[in-house]
């Protein structure tokens, strides 16, 4: 086990050291520079120059990749060249959107899609099957920003519920936040719960057709004992690989959503760095989403020992 | 018979009454103001985006003199000012009393350090070719200060009302970039990054006290959104609404008023004059004749937009009309680009960068000049690859683009502009200009620049552009024009 886990760390290490130089080249090679950017087509070169000074970009290459690196490994995010603000400040103002916006949706699509999928499986090629897969497939093929829309304007204009858009801030209570996140909830969901639930009834079906669950329905365990009770556990193994890939997307993909509710959510920042060239705060979001990816695919890692006693010897790591 | 009891009873029923009722009717004193770019940081004196001046412009800072919402300049932190006989010497009485928002005192030590940091070596203003006139700024008295220029400016004291010459103390200066420290009738609250700023009223402000208690502007990036925030009433106003396309549907709303109003973004299409075919006047004669502006403006801007014949504001009173010089004409245009030496016309390049007037302008424009034989590749570029491209290497040969500084014609007399224009009769007529300080002279000669940027066909055209302001009809006060870049919210009141 600790020589599994020794190899992991190494793997680990090697791949974020590959990370910061990948994502330090190509925002070298990135044309734009972030001054002109921040003082517009009147800006006189000295003042161009003053600013690049300010900012430290005046500095050769390597010299600055040590810095970074350096800085980084104190632990010292930087700050932000247009925001002129600690970029881990930034950071976890967005997060405090996005981790429970995130967890909101994929609860949601949980709750509405492994008991969906378990239908459909149960109800193999009977119509509540052919129900439930016509519904994902709308699901998948729904644009969710359109849908995102739909709600809007029933939900917001209409009914007039909830806002359209925008952050109450925890600071204003728990409830007038999580209404605001409400409908990007539901927007996020419906795809990623079409998605789960067609892999949860495949999964299933597949697990149903395991020599294990015939023998156990020849000693007369009822067709939904077995499925509940034999099938469910196995099935399961595909569906948190999902999740574990879908909730990564949620923390930093959400961005057309996140435009569409004007939230201003992580994914809405790295968008607005690269496009005011906020170097610092691209390669530091970007390294921290690699190492969430890295994490989340960990956490998928044992979640499969917990489903799988199988998996908990150690013999497969 | 009615007892006295019952008497008092039937007082304070009505009181109650009469309190809720005046209450109810007591108008709103807060206003959310939708805006779509996210101002990067809050000091105006050191960045060039305009949303910063969107947010603290007559708001939360102010300058020597100001612009109003006529584009008129009026005194602001100067009350009155004398101008020496050689017309280079601007002596400036300051108002008395006045205290930044941290409660220091405003006084000419300010005016001294403000205007020196602007144009000092290592100043960050990105219009620092505004205080390049500056010869030495002088403190003769407390409330006195007198600014020595190198050469008469007849522009000086409108220079002095940008957004970018406000006046700051040195104290703040400093962090004033996230938390802005200035005179103005509002005073910054707090700023959530990627949403919102908070401003509150100043109640200790030396002039005119705001009417609103409480001012936020939320940002909203996509347009979509925009229109969807308007439609629920999660905001108050647009003071310019991002989606010309959803006017119309705006205005059917009985609670909404649509105004449409004058900017001062003169959208053109960039001409690199230095390169292959464009450096022939007849080639841009023949693109000028070749450009049918309505279409454009029906096109691209659902009708909303003035056509231009040269670089300069048409509400402006120095407005020359030179439209009709270079009306639509495909043929003329044709047989322009044969005499040119370009009988079957040539290929070229147009980088559009991302605002909606570029990209859906670009294509008509591109489709008109094909008619006439100048096939365009259009190739989309965003914000950072255009000022990079085109702006800096002038590596180009069209663009569109806004250009939306206030009274800008100035920039044709740069050499190292990227027009890659040199016309030593228009640098004459702009030193002239600079000289001048007679109103009338001014916009003779004004009229003078036009005439010469249009003759030459500089650059194409296009069309001036409007800005649709989208607010709750009980509200009043907001700007309708756009004579610089700011949302003044000082006069901004509710009838309801």
């Amino acid at each position: 086990m600790s020589v599994f886990l020794a190899k992991r760390i190494t793997t680990l290490v090697i791949t974020l050291m590959l990370t910061t130089v990948v994502i330090f080249v190509v925002l070298e090679i990135l044309p734009g520079d972030p001054a002109s950017i921040m003082l517009g087509i009147n800006a006189e070169a000295d003042t161009l120059a003053a600013l690049r000074a300010e900012l430290g970009l005046d500095r050769p290459v390597h010299i600055r990749y040590i810095r970074w690196i350096l800085d980084l490994l104190q632990g010292n995010l930087g700050t932000s060249l247009t925001y002129d603000v600690p970029v881990s400040e930034l950071i976890a103002e967005r997060i405090a959107i996005s981790l429970p916006l995130a967890l909101m949706a994929i609860i949601l699509s949980t709750v509405i899609a492994i008991p969906l999928g378990i239908i459909a499986a149960s109800h193999h090629n009977r119509p509540l099957d052919f129900f439930v897969m016509g519904f994902s497939q709308l699901g998948i093929a729904i644009p969710n920003f359109w849908f995102a829309l739909l709600l809007i304007i029933f939900f917001s204009i209409m009914l007039k519920w909830v806002p359209a858009g925008g952050f109450a801030g925890w600071d204003a209570g728990m409830w007038p936040s999580l209404m605001s996140l409400f409908l990007p909830s539901i927007a996020l969901a419906l795809p990623q719960s079409a998605i789960l639930a067609r892999v949860t009834r495949s999964s299933l079906l597949d697990v149903l057709k395991e020599d294990y669950i015939r023998t156990a329905r020849a000693k007369g365990v009822s067709q939904r004992r077995a499925l509940w009770g034999h099938a469910l556990r196995n099935a399961l193994i595909p569906v948190v690989t999902i999740m574990g890939l879908q909730f990564s997307f949620l923390l930093a993909g959400a961005i057309i959503i996140e435009n569409v509710f004007y939230l201003p959510g992580l994914g809405r920042l790295i968008f607005q760095a690269i496009a005011q060239r906020d170097l610092i705060v691209v390669k530091n979001m970007v390294l921290i989403l690699a190492v969430t990816v890295v994490v989340i695919n960990f956490v998928v890692d044992l979640l499969y020992a917990v489903i799988d006693p199988r998996l908990r010897g150690g013999e497969n790591g | 018979m009615i007892s006295l009891k019952q008497v008092i009873k039937g007082l304070a029923v009505a009181l109650c009454f009469s309190f809720i009722a005046s209450s109810a009717m007591a108008a709103k004193t807060s206003l959310i103001l939708g805006m779509v770019l996210e101002p990067t940081h809050l000091d105006p004196t050191a960045g060039a985006a305009a949303a910063i001046d969107e947010v603290v412009y007559a708001n939360i800072f102010e300058g020597l003199t100001r612009i109003d919402r006529w584009g008129v300049v009026r005194p602001a932190l100067a009350k009155i000012w004398t101008i020496s006989k050689d017309k280079k010497t601007y002596t400036f009485e300051l108002r008395e009393g006045v205290r930044f928002h941290d409660g220091s005192e405003f006084d000419a030590d300010d005016v001294l350090f403000s205007l020196n940091r602007a144009r000092g070596d290592d100043s960050t203003n990105a219009q620092k070719g505004l205080f390049r006139p500056i010869d030495k700024v002088e403190k003769i008295g407390k409330y006195t200060v007198a600014v020595t220029l190198k050469q008469v400016t007849g522009s000086f004291l409108f220079n002095m009302g940008w957004g970018d010459a406000v006046m700051v103390d040195p104290a703040s200066a400093g962090s004033n970039k996230s938390n802005p420290i200035g005179t103005g009738p509002f005073k910054f609250k707090r700023w959530v990054k990627g949403d919102r700023v908070e401003m509150v009223k100043n109640p200790d402000y030396w002039g005119t006290p705001a009417k609103l208690q409480k001012a936020t502007i939320k940002i909203i990036p996509d347009p979509a959104a925009a229109t969807a925030a308007m439609m629920a009433g999660d905001v108050d106003a647009f003071a310019n609404f991002p989606a010309p396309e959803a006017l119309s549907q705006l205005e059917t709303n009985p609670r909404l008023k649509v105004v449409i109003g004058n900017t001062e973004g003169e959208t053109i299409l960039s001409t690199n004059n230095q390169r292959g075919p464009f450096k022939l006047l007849k080639v841009r004669q023949a693109m000028a004749y070749a450009i049918d502006r309505q279409a454009i403006i029906d096109g691209a801007m659902f009708g909303f937009g003035t056509p231009i014949g040269t670089h300069f504001s048409p509400h402006h009173p120095a407005y020359v009309d030179l439209t009709a010089k270079f009306a639509y004409n495909p043929e003329k245009a044709k047989q322009l680009l044969a005499e040119a030496g370009y009988p079957n016309g040539f290929k070229a390049v147009i980088k559009l960068p991302p605002p909606s007037y570029a990209r859906r302008g670009g294509e008509i424009v591109a489709s008109q000049l094909r008619k006439v034989g100048i096939d365009l590749e259009i190739v989309p570029v965003e914000w950072a690859q255009w000022i990079d491209q085109v702006f800096k290497k002038r590596d180009y040969d069209l663009t569109i683009v806004s250009h939306t500084e206030p009274m800008d014609i100035g920039i044709y007399a740069r050499k190292d502009y990227y027009f890659n224009y040199d016309s030593p009769k228009f640098q004459k007529v702009m030193e002239k200009l600079n000289e001048t300080v007679d109103r009338d002279a001014r916009y003779k000669l004004m009229g003078e620049a036009q005439r010469i940027i249009s003759d030459d066909c500089v650059n194409g055209y296009l069309f001036q552009l409007a800005k649709g302001g989208v607010w709750n009809k009980d509200l009043r006060g907001l700007w309708e024009n756009s004579p610089v870049q700011a949302n003044d919210l000082t006069e901004v009141y509710w009838v309801k």
